[in-house]
């Protein structure tokens, strides 16, 4: 039956090729508008590390005070040096890691060739495992390493590619910016999206990292920070030292806390903390801490670009109009056949065949929208650097997953789309047909 | 045609569903269009805003330093890159800076009028630059005068340098000083001391353009300050009209014939203005395209709709047109009909559509931070989507007029 349902369906099509020429456009055009940024808003909404977003935190403590926090007397996004030191010293969670960004330059082996830039993070060595990074050679630098300030490097596999010809390059030695560091692991290729860790700092859809360094080598060499640095009231330092003591946030925090308790814990040793600053006069005002775990801190930081977010309402209302269309062309396709439905009824069809019928023909129509939905999804994602910044337009691809999603969706919708008329349909009276021919 | 209104609400009731179809359809049409049309609005006039500089002859030049220096050393190596490259046939001047203007992201300070305010005046844009700097980059002048030689001091990485002059644009002069007088005034840039406004510009865009900076929008300010900073430094070059290519080729050259410990990335090292919109402004052309295909589309298969289902109306009143037209009915009154009819229910669907396009809005208001809807456009999109109904309905409704008094007799 099905097949004979299919093919009455197929003939209907042809006999009014506008009219379906309508229905599919309207369809494609709908499921590939709704495809082609949900891609986009898929791939920046998406959970960076979903096996342990839950048990991630950045800890946030009021250095500012309420007179100059930001809005909704939130403390700053980021920590001074003085308490990410304090809370470095503290180390309270099992796994933390306090990290800024740096762009450093790095000199070929070759005297011939030109030096050139590299970026990537201070942090500790609790990072690594903190943030599953996968090593393609050797691994992170031990915590000793952290405590004797070691000149160690851990460089991407891209870095290595380019100065070691991609060779294991363990204990060889590299010139960052005039110093020279030993190498102690290679990370395969490593680029969360979007990078959680550095949402404030840094960029939230940036380059992949070249390079990692000991935090407290780096503060020796008196690296600058490459990212965000915000600070409150007057500016008073006169030099690096000056600023370190500044309330210039500048330095990311992140902790690893496995369970409940160890959450509220670690709660009550920020507020325990916070209090200690204000019983030391170092803080004129109550604890104020927050401990966002990775996705309540991308939505607290509003991550996903506003762009984003419009353009995929947009085509939502945009597919909803193109259905309500289907609904009134399905309609008047399906009611100019009234005397046909009629004579089926009156011959013995029941209503549910008339719904099976119907809701095919309908089917057809949503699966040819798909297809063609399909390659609208494709030319758009193709095309997508034109509406989207290159950073963000990059995420954005066609996969199996969002083939199988646009097809599906255009099916069902347009089945949806067609219980309307289809009951309309299957309420022809037989007798008033037969009798009006 | 008034007389015409009753038959035809009586005759709608009988196609209720399809009337109530073409009206959501064209109440949803109107929400998103008109929204859309807003959009593309605000998002043209972002990045069509002027930037107060001579965009056409400007390049600037990524350099960072590949050995870390001291201040002193960095800013020996400035100033002899700034005499070569003022030297080159081609560049009118250049500068040593900070930033850049719409470099998208980079330096801002608060602004008070005492040096005790908690809640600043204003937000600016702070560059660095000798008194080559308003030349560079083709900056007017509107009062008070440029920085002198002896004025320019080097700055590096987290050094606190206070100027106590500065000049700054026009507008965060308004904003600072609303009675017009602010050349000579004291202000404070986040600074136990104050610094003096010796003069003011007239246009000088910031550096983000972000939305908070937005609410600050042209505040920026400049400091007598070379930018001597040991990790690395712009150099904005103004060539002579028509130079700028030859510019661009000589002066990357002539920067590592000075000294080869510098990075200048082949890639994106070196911006002109034309580059630097599209960097700063890309979200904006996006934005601005797509609603602009969104609203194309739309309207396309509203139309579309309207035709589809008129044309099934028109199909099935065959009989009933034959026997008003056998009755004495002329072809205008028919087509009047169809005409009248399509009004109706677009009026009920643009009706729905004013109060859905505001709510979404509000919503967009809300949950983004976007500009109220103008009512120009909500009535601009009504007046359109009238128009689009009126147009797409001409078609059947011709057809319909068409129909001969014949068909009254046939098959009853």
């Amino acid at each position: 039956m099905f097949s004979y349902y299919l093919q009455l369906g197929l003939r209907s099509l042809r006999r009014n090729p506008l009219l379906t020429a309508l229905m599919v456009m309207a369809i494609g055009f709908g499921v590939a508008a709704s495809m082609i940024t949900y891609s986009v808003f898929r791939a920046v909404s998406g959970n960076p590390i979903p096996e342990k977003s839950e048990r991630l935190f950045t800890p946030q403590i009021d250095s500012w005070g309420p007179k100059y926090n930001l809005p909704g007397n939130e403390p700053p996004y980021a920590l001074n040096y003085v308490d990410a030191m304090a809370l470095m010293r503290d180390h309270k969670a099992k796994r933390q890691t306090m990290l800024y960004p740096i762009g450093l330059s790095a000199l070929p082996r070759d005297a011939q060739s030109v030096p050139f830039n590299v970026q990537g993070f201070t942090a500790q060595s609790d990072f690594f495992a903190m943030f599953d990074v996968p090593f393609q050679y050797g691994s992170a630098w031990a915590a000793a390493d952290d405590e004797q300030r070691a000149a160690v490097v851990v460089i991407s596999r891209k870095l290595n590619d380019k100065l070691f010809d991609g060779a294991n390059s363990l204990g060889r030695e590299i010139t960052l910016s005039g110093h020279n560091y030993r190498v102690v692991g290679v990370t395969e290729n490593w680029n969360p999206k979007p990078r959680f860790f550095t949402v404030w700092s840094g960029s939230s859809f940036g380059e992949p990292s070249d390079i990692y360094i000991p935090l407290s080598r780096a503060l020796d060499l008196r690296i600058d920070t490459a990212g965000s640095n915000s600070c409150r009231g007057r500016i008073d330092y006169q030099d690096w030292d000056g600023w370190l003591q500044s309330n210039c946030v500048w330095v990311t925090p992140w902790v690893q806390l496995d369970s409940a308790a160890e959450i509220e814990q670690y709660r009550q040793f920020l507020e325990g903390y916070a209090a200690d600053q204000q019983r030391a006069g170092r803080y004129g005002w109550a604890p104020n801490v927050r401990l966002r775990n990775v996705m309540q801190w991308l939505d607290y930081m509003q991550v996903v670009p506003q762009e984003s977010s419009v353009s995929l309402l947009v085509a939502l209302c945009f597919f909803a109009i193109c259905l309500i269309n289907t609904i009134g062309l399905l309609l008047a396709k399906f009611l100019r056949r009234a005397s046909e439905i009629g004579v089926r009824r009156a011959l013995g069809a029941s209503r549910r065949e008339i719904y099976v019928q119907y809701l095919i023909e309908a089917g057809a129509v949503g699966l040819a929208g798909g297809v063609l939905g399909l390659l609208l999804t494709a030319l758009g994602i193709s095309g997508i650097g034109l509406l989207f910044q290159p950073q963000i337009a990059r995420l954005a691809h066609l996969d199996l997953a969002l083939v199988g999603l646009t097809l599906l969706v255009s099916v069902l919708a347009t089945m949806v789309a067609a219980l309307y008329p289809t009951w309309r349909a299957a309420q022809v009276q037989p007798a008033w047909q037969l009798k009006s021919n | 045609m008034m007389l015409q209104i009753k038959p035809i609400l009586s005759a709608l009731r009988r196609h209720k569903a399809g009337a109530l179809l073409i009206g959501l359809q064209i109440a949803l049409t109107l929400a998103i269009v008109c929204n859309a049309l807003f959009i593309i609005q605000q998002r043209v006039a972002h990045l069509s805003a002027p930037s107060g500089i001579d965009e056409a002859n400007l390049l600037v030049i990524q350099n960072d330093w590949a050995n870390k220096w001291t201040t002193q050393e960095t800013d020996v190596q400035v100033r002899t890159d700034l005499v070569a490259l003022r030297q080159l046939p081609g560049v009118h001047d250049a500068v040593a800076s900070n930033a850049y203007p719409m470099r998208g992201s980079g330096w801002d300070q608060f602004i008070t009028l005492t040096p005790d305010q908690t809640t600043p005046t204003g937000d600016a844009s702070v560059y660095l630059g000798d008194e080559h700097f308003l030349d560079t980059l083709g900056v007017r002048l509107v009062a008070g005068r440029n920085f002198r030689p002896d004025e320019v001091h080097p700055i590096g990485n987290r050094e606190n340098v206070m100027s106590p002059v500065t000049i700054v644009t026009k507008t965060l002069a308004d904003k600072l000083f609303p009675d017009g007088e602010a050349l000579g005034k004291s202000i404070y840039a986040m600074t136990s001391t104050p610094t003096v406004i010796v003069g003011i510009v007239d246009v000088l865009q910031t550096q983000s353009l972000a939305n908070w900076q937005m609410k600050h929008a042209y505040e920026s300010l400049i400091w007598p300050l070379r930018a001597a900073s040991g990790t690395g430094i712009y150099y904005i070059l103004r060539a002579k009209p028509g130079q700028l290519a030859a510019v661009r080729k000589e002066a990357v050259k002539t920067l590592y014939a000075q000294n080869r410990m510098r990075i200048i990335n082949n890639d994106g090292g070196v911006l002109d203005y034309t580059q630097i919109r599209q960097r700063a402004y890309d979200s904006d052309y996006g934005m601005a395209i797509l609603m602009g295909i969104v609203c194309a589309v739309l309207l396309a298969i509203t139309a579309a709709g309207i035709v589809g289902l008129t044309s099934f109306w028109v199909s099935q009143r065959r009989k009933q047109i034959g026997v008003r037209r056998a009755l004495g009915a002329t072809r205008g009154d028919i087509l009047g009909y169809f005409m009248t009819e399509n009004l109706l229910i677009s009026l009920g669907g643009v009706l729905l559509g004013v109060v859905l396009a505001i709510a979404m809005n509000l919503w967009l208001v809300t949950r983004f931070e976007m500009h109220r809807l103008s009512m120009f456009y909500v009535l601009a999109g009504v007046l359109l989507l009238l128009l689009l109904g009126q147009g797409a309905v001409l078609a059947p409704a011709i057809r319909a007029s068409k129909v001969s008094p014949v068909e009254a007799t046939r098959s009853v």
